[in-house]
């Protein structure tokens, strides 16, 4: 089985982001950059899979500027066993790059594509079901488990009320949660290694995709603060207060 | 001349609460028409709690064995079967509508506005980023038809159950592609109101120490007909399941009463209550965050404040 594996380099999940002064987006000048923490977790679950011996090659591939080279280097000290960046400055919505990694789809041919439930920065938790639905292949999105057995794949899903297990038929996208795995620590020696791994680099711009779906981001600005609050000094003037709030 | 379509999120057996905020959000768009499409089998029950929510046109109900229980996969065809006509196409922001609207989006080849917290207008929508440390303002431009988006249940109120709109059956249309199956489901505990929509919530953190120790969050919880929510901090560490993570990653919530206990209060999880009503903070340190969002906060002891706190309630 082969498995493709997205990574996107996104500002780092502990940085707390802030809106320009001026309103025109988020300031990532001189910010940690890091794996999407999702897309982590899919790459480890990728190596996991094939320490099991039921994959012999992971891919990952990821879509954004020169510098994401980085995140795929880390990529493959995990354990990845080539890279492909589809390099670009412009900052890629879910249907492009959707369109662009079923571009990578087809020339690759995987057995399976393991990607983060949601990006960290856009949150907006598309692209994999988009992939899919490009495709024509079946999704399973928020997975917290994944068993094969042959050409099938029984994936537990995180959903509001619980838990729901769907079998899907391969090829197919997955997408990820939390609590599928915990991400090893990647060790000096392997990031050495890595450094002779295959790593393949072409403009986004090739493929030739038009951005005529793309929205207009109009204005950023900061969440709105709620008004400070009130300390209270005792559990019986904590029930008083809420009394007095109508909440008891 | 909006005209919306919004794909209502049920379990087999009652309509969710998350479809009619839903329809309050396209409240909005100023529409025409707002059309609740069903899908599923055996949905009269439904089908009537639909056609109540105030300002609904028409509610379309698809009845086929094969859309029950819910897959994307098999749905999502059925949604682009019927979009011909509409402006828009809306879907909650719960797991159902975040699995199934961007592969609608997908086969129609557009974008999706994820999570709309405010509608400006009928093409503007202000949607949290960041782990809702930025809101950024969306404009799908013009050319794009239809629009389709995710509302964030937490930012709108139900629409009232004051309407009387028509039902009208439509057939299933796409084929069931053969290769997604559902195998089975298992609910959470089933006590107590849902986390989703309940009015009070208390939750616990990592300071709980321990699932044992949760009980006394379960104990509280049920003495106020409360919820019982989590920290992912409190979920990563196996207190709880997954499914009672409040936050980014987790279930964004909006009760009249949020009550966090041992919660040092990370803005991954602050995105998933910032439209709380009021928010009680208990934490022994007085230096962590969740007292800068707090209305009240207690500093001390959660083991000795929370008996105390039952026992005065």
């Amino acid at each position: 089985m082969k498995i493709l594996v997205t990574l996107k380099r996104v500002v780092d999940y502990n940085v707390r982001v802030r809106v320009k002064n001026d309103g025109s987006g988020v300031e990532t000048d001189g910010v940690k950059m890091s794996i999407n923490p999702f897309d982590e977790i899919a790459l480890e679950e990728a190596i996991r899979i094939k320490e099991r011996g039921e994959a012999d090659e992971i891919v990952v591939v990821s879509i954004g500027p020169d510098a994401s080279q980085q995140q795929l280097r880390t990529g493959l000290a995990m354990g990845a066993d080539r890279a492909i960046l589809l390099e670009t400055d412009q900052w890629v919505q879910p249907l492009t790059a959707a369109q662009a990694l079923l571009n990578v789809v087809e020339a690759e041919t995987p057995d399976l594509v393991l990607m983060g439930k949601q990006a960290i920065d856009d949150d907006c938790s598309q692209t994999g079901q988009m992939l899919s639905a490009l495709w024509g292949r079946p999704q399973a999105t928020f997975a917290s488990k994944i068993v094969f057995n042959d050409r099938r794949a029984e994936v537990t899903r995180e959903v509001d009320a619980g838990l729901e297990t769907i079998a899907v038929e391969l090829p197919a996208v997955m997408t990820v949660d939390l609590r599928l795995n915990e991400p090893r620590f990647v060790k000096l020696p392997e990031i050495m290694k890595a450094k002779k791994k295959p790593l393949d680099s072409k403009p986004l711009a090739e493929l030739g995709l038009s951005a005529d779906q793309d929205f207009e981001m109009v204005a950023f600005e900061p969440p709105p603060q709620r008004g400070g609050g009130k300390t209270v000094e005792s559990v019986a003037e904590l029930v008083d207060e809420l009394k007095t709030r109508g909440l008891l | 001349m909006a005209k919306v379509l919004i794909i209502a999120e049920h379990d087999g057996r009652s309509l969710s609460p998350a479809t009619a905020k839903t329809v309050q959000g396209a409240h909005g768009l100023a529409a025409d028409v707002i059309d609740v499409v069903v899908f599923g089998d055996a949905l009269d029950a439904i089908a009537q709690d639909a056609a109540k929510l105030a300002g609904v046109t028409c509610v379309r109900v698809v009845e086929d064995a094969s859309l029950a229980p819910a897959l994307a996969s098999r749905l999502a065809p059925e949604v682009v079967a019927l979009s011909e006509g509409y402006t828009h196409i809306l879907a909650p922001s719960t797991t159902f509508g975040r699995d199934l609207l961007p592969r609608v989006a997908g086969l129609l080849g557009c974008n999706q506005v994820s999570d709309v917290m405010e509608v400006v207008d009928a093409r503007t929508f202000k949607r949290p980023i960041y782990a809702g440390n930025a809101i950024v303002t969306v404009r799908v431009p013009d050319a794009i038809s239809p629009v389709l988006a995710t509302v964030r249940t937490a930012s709108f109120a139900a629409a009232a159950a004051s309407g009387s709109a028509k039902v009208e059956a439509a057939s299933a249309q796409a084929q069931d592609p053969g290769h997604t199956e559902y195998v089975g489901a298992e609910g959470s505990s089933g006590e107590g109101p849902d986390l989703s929509s309940a009015t009070v919530v208390v939750s616990g953190g990592r300071a709980m120490g321990s699932s044992e120790n949760f009980e006394l969050i379960g104990s509280l919880a049920k003495k106020l007909g409360a919820a019982v929510g989590a920290s992912r901090a409190a979920v990563d560490a196996g207190y709880v399941p997954n499914e009672l993570q409040v936050g980014q990653t987790g279930k964004i919530i909006a009760p009249d009463l949020y009550i966090a206990v041992g919660i040092s209060g990370a803005i991954q999880h602050l995105t998933g209550i910032k439209d709380a009503g009021t928010i009680v903070a208990i934490n022994k340190d007085p230096d962590a965050p969740i007292f800068e969002v707090a209305d009240l906060g207690l500093v001390g002891d959660l083991f000795e404040l929370l008996p105390e706190l039952e026992s005065a309630l």
